[in-house]
């Protein structure tokens, strides 16, 4: 099979995931589309690597997988603290960058 | 003898000083601090006449340098004066008849709260003019040419609760603004070819110099003289000045003012010789005022403003005197002193009479004054005998020189001349006759005044009717003593030459055909006014009377011709400026103000919208490399 379409799909997903985060509001969902973005970014980087014949896509993978898991940790418990003070998953609600 | 020259402006200046400075407390006496002060200058203007007379007729010139006022490399501006011949004409007429016009004003403003500054300014005037015909530069000469002009504004603008009175101010200001131009231009234009301005350097040169130049100073200079002498195009001012109190327009009209134009033509002699065409502009600017301001005298029902049109029109011949060039320089200043004295007396026998009768300045409710006034009546009578050139008395010798001076000038243009004058003499003699007979003779016509009060016609005090006795005198005998051997030409020679034409017709002729042409005038009016009872209210009369009296239109011309186009330009220029200035500035404001409006909606402080931001700035830098890539 044509690794070329693991680059497809993995263009396909990143974009799916941007629109996700650009669009929505519910901050889980919000959350879930960037997860995707990373794993499309990662699906892409060991396609690479199957490309090239190399195993830098690979190790970079992991080295994302690791990031990610932290992001999650720290993301998630961002979203229940201000779940708890705010009564809202509406990321709208949490704006306060402009008065 | 020289360290005189400058006491002579000293005194009256020191007189405003005090006047203006001094405050309340001098109101007591501030009056007669002021004559006394124009009587010393002309206690000294007689000792230092004397003492000219006393010289060589080639020594007659006194110099006293004050100080150096502006020393800068080339450019040399003294303070330092100059007293010869011409000069002290004009400072014995200044004084002499100033003292008399300071004295008659004791009685005339006697009951005006402001007296004291009324002699101030008085005093102010004497001192520029003195200035002006002492200065030996036209430098200094331009300062005391600006002091008369601020003078006569605050003067003719004296009793500026009425309206009518600072509005005359300020045209008579802004009027001799205009002349003003002129004589700066003069200035500068000698400056540059001569490289100074005094009248030791700029007169004896102008002969060697380009007629193009000259005839520009020359212009210049009668454009200025116009100014002061109102002269036509100028003259416009000259009728509403009447709004001053009345002792201010004899001085005006007789001492100052309007003389320093005739003084800067015959003192700037020699520009003019050596520049026909300037002279020709003279004598049409003479000829024309001298039949302009006798056609305006003989409508005028105002007697201080058919006494104005008068005035003009006798500066006219004066004007066109000092046109003639050598012929007529001696004459015109002849004239011009006889003029001062018949002029002075004939405003001051006016004041006298609106003295008498609650103001009243309407011709036409005055008649039979005689029997109540019988020394303004006698006064005014021998000054209007002078002035339209009874035989004998002053106006007669100086008239006729000046009307045969015209005749000398030859060719068609001397019949043109002396035609333009014979016929000015008899509007003189007819609008004289006008304003003696509505006033002094016929019934009594005046009536109550709008507060119920008729007035009572009474002779004025002393100190009114000496000065007026005086100038009565001087009005009779001037003419006489200055034509004995012809002493005052002779007085003059050295300075503004001496010329004798060949005239077609001879002396006695001229003195024949003047004196037919009055006796023409006086019978016109006699016929008109004398003969049977004046309506009080004017007839409508044809349309020259019409004209006449609305000054022959000169306002109506200056609104349409300078005014409106004045209007209509800064209406234009404020619209543009409205429009196309203020709307650049203005639109490049909003312009930048709207753009700035839309460009803040972009920081909405949305996370996700930031976000978008950069979403599509990394694919436009994604696209930009693979196009870099491509190419």
């Amino acid at each position: 099979m044509n690794p070329e379409n693991y680059l497809f799909l993995s263009a396909l997903l990143f974009t799916v995931g941007a629109c996700g985060v650009l669009l929505r509001r519910n901050v889980i969902v919000l959350f879930m589309c960037v997860e995707l973005m990373l794993n499309a970014a990662n699906l892409a980087l060991v396609t690479f690597s199957r490309m090239h014949g190399n195993l830098d896509g690979q190790i970079m993978a992991f080295f994302v997988m690791v990031v990610a898991a932290a992001e999650v940790v720290v993301g998630l418990a961002i979203i229940v603290m201000v779940f708890r003070s705010r009564h809202s998953a509406s990321v709208d609600d949490a704006s306060l960058m402009k008065l | 003898m020289e360290s005189l020259i400058a006491l002579l402006i000293a005194a009256p200046l020191l007189g405003a000083a005090l006047l203006l400075v001094g405050g309340r407390r001098l109101d007591r006496v501030g009056h007669w601090l002021g004559t006394l002060l124009a009587a010393v200058s002309f206690v000294l203007a007689v000792v230092l006449f004397f003492d000219l007379l006393g010289r060589e007729a080639e020594d007659r010139t006194l110099s006293q340098h004050l100080f150096s006022w502006v020393p800068v490399a080339d450019f040399q501006a003294d303070v330092a004066f100059q007293l010869d011949q011409l000069s002290m004409t004009f400072v014995l007429l200044i004084t002499g008849v100033g003292t008399l016009i300071h004295l008659y004003s004791v009685g005339y403003m006697e009951h005006d709260e402001r007296r004291r500054r009324f002699f101030g300014y008085l005093n102010l005037f004497l001192a520029a003019m003195l200035l002006l015909v002492l200065a030996d530069n036209y430098l200094l000469l331009y300062v005391g040419w600006e002091g008369v002009g601020l003078a006569s504004y605050l003067l003719i603008g004296f009793w500026q609760h009425k309206p009518s009175a600072a509005t005359a101010a300020k045209k008579a200001f802004v009027v001799n603004r205009v002349g003003d131009v002129g004589l700066s231009i003069a200035i500068f234009l000698m400056f540059t070819t001569f490289g100074s301005f005094a009248f030791d350097t700029v007169l004896p040169n102008a002969t060697g110099t380009s007629e193009a130049t000259l005839t520009g100073i020359g212009l210049m200079l009668l454009l200025a003289a116009c100014g002061k002498s109102a002269q036509v195009p100028l003259q416009s001012w000259l009728g509403d000045a009447m709004e001053g109190p009345t002792s201010v327009s004899a001085l005006i009209h007789a001492a100052t003012m309007v003389t320093a134009g005739v003084y800067l033509v015959t003192r700037s002699a020699d520009v003019f010789n050596a520049a026909p065409n300037a002279q020709t502009v003279v004598i049409t600017v003479g000829a024309v005022t001298l039949l302009f301001g006798a056609i305006v005298g003989c409508a005028k029902d105002d007697i201080k403003k058919a006494l104005a049109g008068s005035t003009m029109s006798q500066i006219g011949y004066m004007m066109l005197a000092a046109g003639l060039g050598p012929l007529g320089y001696a004459f015109a200043i002849m004239h011009l002193v006889t003029h001062g004295f018949f002029k002075a007396g004939l405003f001051l026998g006016a004041g006298s009479v609106m003295h008498g009768m609650n103001d009243e300045v309407d011709m036409r409710r005055y008649g039979g004054l005689r029997k109540h006034m019988p020394i303004t009546f006698a006064t005014f009578g021998l000054a209007y005998l002078a002035i339209i050139g009874f035989p004998y008395l002053s106006g007669f010798f100086s008239k006729d020189e000046i009307i045969y001076a015209g005749f000398s000038k030859g060719g068609g243009q001397g019949w043109l001349l002396g035609g333009v004058m014979l016929l000015g003499a008899a509007l003189t003699a007819y609008y004289m006759t006008r304003i003696m007979l509505l006033t002094f003779f016929g019934e009594k016509r005046w009536q109550p005044d709008a507060n119920g009060h008729e007035p009572h016609p009474h002779e004025s005090p002393l100190s009114m009717t000496v000065p007026m006795m005086v100038l009565a005198v001087g009005s009779v005998a001037a003419g006489f003593l200055f034509n004995l051997g012809s002493s005052f030409e002779h007085w003059l020679e050295p300075v503004t030459g001496i010329a004798h034409g060949d005239s077609p017709v001879s002396h006695g002729m001229v003195s024949i055909a003047a004196t037919g042409v009055m006796v023409i005038g006086v019978a016109g009016a006699w016929f008109q006014y004398g003969r049977r009872p004046v309506p009080v209210v004017a007839p409508t009369g044809n349309l020259l009377t019409r004209a006449a009296r609305r000054d022959l239109l000169q306002d109506d011309f200056n609104h349409a011709v300078l005014v409106q186009p004045g209007n209509y330009l800064t209406r234009g220029l404020v619209y543009v400026d409205h429009k196309g200035v203020d709307g650049v500035v203005n639109g490049t404001a909003a312009a930048f103000g709207g753009l700035s409006g839309r460009l803040r909606r972009v920081q909405n402080g949305f996370a996700r919208s930031y976000a978008v931001s950069m979403f599509g700035g990394v694919v436009l830098l994604v696209a930009a490399t693979l196009l870099m890539r491509a190419v």
